[in-house]
């Protein structure tokens, strides 16, 4: 029935090297982040543009990013473009996925900061004598962060916990895939995932905390 | 002076504004009273320019409000409204809410601008909360940091739109008390109100409208002790 003998010796013993891979994991999450935020203000703006292809473009990216499983995104930027004769790296095509994946929530994240800020405080600004641009900057902006915020830092920690499907297309530097080839090797499974996935939660544990710690500072109010 | 001439306003097939004709001379008061719906605060937005007017003109010490040529932010900077929902700035102090629009619109330094906002904020009585985030403060006190916010602007005019309906019946009068302290400073004001009594009290002119038309306006006493209109006989007899 149940004869399996656990041996963590041998799965400690690879400890830094799975270290070395969650560091590869936080950097792709990282980065993801960034470059979705960029992509994000981007399709923002698209939307607010008036123009009919640019809002297209914007919303048929935030309906394929929150409506189709993050593992078909990755696969995407990897076969899918390679098809096309765009032949990413896996550690490329994830950093693809998931920022395409976060851009579309983070978007859609600030179009409703955007809604809960009301229309008279736009008013207040431009009947003191700001142009639009100018409310918009000093009263409406600031107070939208403070409502993407959390949503955004939740987006974070998905980040982090969608690199792992880098696997499916041949990651192997990153927690996951270097569980997996240790794994593969050694056939230590419960005992080298149940460790990656200690460590995956006090990384996301972490963020999180740093996340509040930093929000406390910057929201007063 | 503001002069409004024959200023028609309509959103969609409403016509709101029916031809409004009405002189304010530096250093009056003049407040405007009126049923719900009779176009008061549409008159106040069309002023600075939040709003467009549909046919006729309204001109602010002669530069006419919605000309295609005229600066509007430039101009705002001379005419302060206040809303009957104060707007503060939920994510800035109570100073910092002040001196916003004297840094960035006028430029001014941090210093001069801190000094000018403390300046406003002591004359409302608020010099105790400088520090204090908005949504901490009673809607009265709110409200007159909303009037110190565009007393810092150095205005030559202000427009008030019912800025006491929104709050407690216990609040009114400290808020009145800075309308007033403001009209005996000289202050040309347009008060839109629903206060009877502080009409009577502080106006130079009182301005009665109905149903898009300024159907009666003159000093306190005609207006409040000898209405001429039936109307306006009528809108008074049902506040009192
Ligand atoms: N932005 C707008 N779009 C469409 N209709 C509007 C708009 N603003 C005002 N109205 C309509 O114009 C009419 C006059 O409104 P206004 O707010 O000027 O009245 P008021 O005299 O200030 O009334 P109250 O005492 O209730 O504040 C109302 O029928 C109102 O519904
Ligand atoms: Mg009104």
């Amino acid at each position: 029935m149940f004869n399996y003998t656990f041996h963590w010796n041998q799965a400690l013993r690879a400890l830094p090297q799975m270290l070395d891979g969650a560091l590869v994991t936080l950097q792709v999450a990282v980065l993801s982040m960034v470059i979705g935020l960029a992509c994000a203000i981007a399709l923002t703006g698209f939307r607010l543009s008036g123009s009919r292809i640019l809002s297209g473009i914007a919303a048929v990216w935030v309906e394929v990013a929150r409506n189709t499983p993050a593992l078909f995104q990755i696969y995407m930027a990897h076969f899918g473009l390679g098809n096309f004769g765009i032949h990413l790296s896996p550690y490329a095509a994830l950093l693809a996925g998931i920022a395409f994946n976060n851009a579309g929530y983070l978007a859609e994240n600030f179009r409703g900061a955007l809604k809960a800020i009301p229309e008279t405080q736009t008013r207040a600004g431009r009947s003191l004598g700001m142009n639009s641009l100018q409310a918009f900057r000093f009263i409406v902006l600031p107070q939208m962060l403070r409502v993407a915020y959390l949503p955004a830092t939740n987006q974070m920690v998905w980040a982090i916990l969608m690199t792992s499907l880098g696997v499916t297309v041949g990651m192997n530097t990153d927690l996951a895939g270097v569980t997996q080839e240790l794994n593969a090797r050694s056939f230590r499974t419960f005992e080298f995932f149940a460790i990656a996935a200690v460590i995956y939660y006090f990384i996301a544990k972490a963020v999180t905390l740093a996340a509040r710690a930093l929000a406390w500072r910057m929201f007063r109010y | 002076m503001i002069e409004i001439e024959n200023a028609h306003k309509s959103f969609g097939n409403l016509e709101v504004l029916k031809g409004i004709n009405l002189n304010v001379e530096k250093g009056e008061v003049v407040t405007i009273i009126g049923g719900s719906g009779s176009g008061k605060s549409t008159l106040l937005t069309c002023i600075n320019g939040l709003e467009p007017i549909n046919a006729g003109r309204i001109r602010i010490d002669g530069t006419e409000v919605h000309a295609k040529t005229t600066d509007l932010n430039k101009l705002r900077q001379r005419v302060g409204i206040v809303f009957q929902q104060w707007n503060a700035f939920p994510h800035l102090t109570v100073l910092e809410n002040v001196m916003l629009a004297p840094r960035k619109v006028l430029g001014l330094s941090r210093d001069k601008a801190e000094e000018i906002a403390v300046k406003q904020l002591t004359h409302v009585g608020l010099h105790e909360k400088l520090s204090v985030y908005p949504n901490r403060m009673s809607g009265g006190q709110q409200q007159r940091m909303a009037i110190a916010r565009a007393l810092a602007m150095s205005p030559e005019y202000m427009l008030f739109d019912e800025v006491t309906s929104a709050l407690d019946p216990m609040l009114v009068g400290e808020v009145l008390d800075t309308l007033k302290m403001l009209a005996e400073e000289g202050m040309t004001m347009i008060c839109v109100t629903h206060e009877m009594a502080f009409a009577r009290d502080v106006s130079d002119r009182v301005a009665f409208f109905h149903q898009g038309v300024m159907a009666e306006i003159g000093a306190p006493d005609e207006i409040f002790g000898s209405p001429r209109k039936p109307e306006t006989q009528e809108f008074l007899g049902s506040v009192r």
